[in-house]
């Protein structure tokens, strides 16, 4: 067991600093209108640092920096960009403890988490993208004897990313390993909750990518996000958060006729067939840890299995240990390596959660454990805790349809496969689902039913690159994770050669 | 408060809506899903978010101190999840996301629910 001191106080192994600028051109810039904007740890509730609060005016100087690089970066070859994203990914290993224990603080996550999944992800991403971008190559159709069609990748120019709160490095380097290894500039806006971890990335590896390759203005949505996703100067803009917003992000696209990618979210089922429960083995412990995973990272998860669908013939019972399982898990001081459930990243979130306590009750859900904000003493009275909690309903009711996004499972039976599916596919989303079964037939025929971009089968919430995630439905457009994304931020260059010296025969 | 049937603001959301009409003009909600700030009813100069015919108006609210109303939006699909619940606007501290023009001033807008009841006069089934 370690505790992590907190940033900035004796012993921590990291220190932030009192205020963030944007990073503009390799170099901290402050921001035109000269305000600042506080940042709390959702951990204590406290303010740790300030942060620039962006205009158009910022985005535009951040524009003209990433304009200014993109020809060049461009240019650069495949070999070399590699290299820099390999380099990038070999400091943040150098410094995986750091990184961790500072976005732990920044978001509420429980450290144990950044140390084993968000930050070496992280690391792999910038790997995954290096190999990829060296083994992708381009196409030829040779269409006759005189004729060769070519087809080249280049890249969009410069690109817009407007990254979420709740992995807020792991969501940028999901969007930035694939954008920068397909040789664009980006302008990145962080989230308003979370915006100093990539920062305090920046503080380690921002001397090794060009100057003006990688921007960061810092912001509020309206002040920020809009004008980058509005501006005519750029050529794509990669969103991930919630439907109204990805609509507008679109509305604002069609204006300038520039792709989007999206990821908006969803209400992920996760289905336990009966057979789980066949014997007390190591895999009815893994599916229960499965059920468990509604509380990973508090649930802040666009893919939180927050539909638990348990088989009648062993609901009573698997349903009993899933919530000694949800019994047992420990909440508490995020920078503690034991604590596996933190705090909510922000106050509306918390307050959020709360009012879907208020109208789950109201429609009837039964609360099995938990339901209501967890009140811990000392430095953590002012974090934004929530007790993990199970609720027992159906899935007309709004606690099913809408992702909560705290640590929340709803709970209902399914009588036979059919039901199961219909189930599962009565929702607006399709994004992730997970398949329990030890009936290999049915595991395959459940997860090509389910209408969601990734089905977890016999697992959960594993994010390894070189698997494509993203959503059906509402969920959103494009797949990130995989190397078909470097097609998302490419153009395809056609040329079509003709090697015959004789006139076509028109004029 | 506002005097609607089905969507409602509370006082302290409406004090928020009015600075808001004071310096950014006429406003709007679209109610937002998904992931993050799902859930969020996001706030907008009038227009600014184009609806069409995948959305519903579900309410036209009046603010002490307005003019006009200020349009309340949910998808279709959305409010067929939706539809037995009656919404209110409420306000707490904090940070929000998107694009909602209340977050620069460190709150946010809230939806709090409750069932429907005959007395509001709508369909209470959420099946119907």
């Amino acid at each position: 067991m370690t505790v992590y001191a907190p940033p900035g106080t004796e012993g921590s192994i990291v220190k932030y600093e009192t205020r963030y600028d944007h990073w503009i051109g390799g170099e901290y810039v402050p921001p035109a209108k000269g305000q600042y904007f506080d940042n709390p740890s959702p951990v204590t509730g406290q303010t740790f640092c300030e942060i620039a609060r962006g205009t158009a005016d910022d985005v535009e100087r951040a524009l003209d920096a990433a304009h200014g690089a993109a020809p060049g970066w461009a240019r650069t070859s495949v070999a070399e960009r590699a290299n820099i994203l390999n380099r990038i990914a070999d400091r943040m290993e150098a410094n995986l403890e750091k990184l961790a224990v500072a976005e732990s603080w920044e978001n509420g996550k429980p450290v144990r988490e950044t140390l084993a999944a968000d930050l070496p992800l992280a690391v792999d991403h910038f790997r995954y993208f290096a190999g990829a971008l060296r083994a992708q190559e381009g196409s030829l159709g040779e269409i006759d004897d005189d004729t060769v069609a070519y087809h080249f990748h280049e890249p969009l120019g410069v690109v817009a990313q407007i990254i979420p709160w709740n992995f807020p490095i792991l969501m940028a380097v999901w969007k930035l390993a694939p954008a920068l290894a397909a040789g664009n500039a980006v302008v990145l806006k962080p989230a308003e909750q979370t915006p100093a971890s990539i920062h305090y990335l920046i503080s380690l590896v921002g001397d090794l990518l060009p100057p003006g390759v990688l921007n960061i203005v810092n912001g509020f949505g309206v002040e920020a996000g809009k004008p980058l996703a509005s501006s005519k100067r750029v050529a794509k803009v990669a969103f991930t958060g919630e439907t109204t917003t990805g609509r507008l992000i679109m509305q604002y696209a069609s204006e300038n006729i520039i792709p989007v990618t999206l990821e908006l979210g969803g209400k992920s089922p996760n289905l336990f067939f009966d057979d789980v429960s066949r014997a007390d083995d190591d895999f009815m412990d893994k599916a229960l840890e499965g059920f468990a995973m509604f509380a990973l990272n508090q649930g802040e998860v666009c893919t939180c299995p927050s539909r638990a669908l348990i088989q009648r013939g062993h609901y009573s019972d698997f349903l009993a240990a899933g919530v000694k399982r949800v019994e047992n898990m420990k909440q508490g001081n995020p920078l503690d390596t034991d604590t596996q459930v933190g705090a909510q990243a922000s106050n509306d979130q918390l307050e959020k959660i709360l009012s879907y306590f208020d109208i789950g009750k109201q429609e009837g859900a039964k609360i099995l454990i938990g339901g209501s904000r967890s009140e811990l003493g000392g430095d953590l009275a002012g974090g934004y805790y929530v007790q993990p909690t199970v609720f027992e309903g159906s899935n007309s009711m709004r606690i099913f349809q809408e992702e909560i996004f705290g640590p929340v499972v709803s709970v209902t039976s399914f009588t036979d496969y059919a039901d199961a599916i219909k189930i599962a596919n009565d929702t607006l989303y399709g994004l992730g689902a997970g398949v329990w079964t030890r009936d290999i037939n049915q595991a395959y025929r459940a997860g090509r039913e389910i209408q969601a971009g990734r089905v977890w089968t016999n697992c959960y919430h594993q994010y390894p690159a070189h698997a494509a995630f993203g959503g059906y439905k509402q969920s959103g457009i494009g797949r990130e994770n995989h190397k078909m994304m470097l097609d998302h931020y490419q153009q395809t260059k056609n040329l079509l050669v003709s090697y015959s010296p004789k006139a076509m025969g028109f004029f | 408060m506002g005097t609607g049937t089905r969507v409602e603001v509370t006082p302290a959301a409406a004090d928020v809506l009015r600075s808001l009409r004071g310096r950014h003009g006429p406003l709007m909600f679209h109610q937002s899903g998904g992931c993050c700030d799902g859930s969020a009813p996001m706030c907008y100069l009038e227009g600014e978010f184009r609806t069409g015919a995948s959305d519903i108006l579900l309410e036209e609210l009046h603010i002490d101190g307005f003019d006009e109303p200020v349009s309340f939006w949910m998808s279709t699909a959305q409010y067929e999840t939706w539809k037995h619940t009656h919404l209110t606007v409420d306000v707490v501290p904090g940070r929000g996301s998107g694009f909602s023009l209340e977050a620069p001033d460190g709150v946010r807008f809230l939806i709090r629910s409750r069932l429907l009841t005959p007395s509001d006069g709508q369909p209470q089934n959420g099946s119907d």
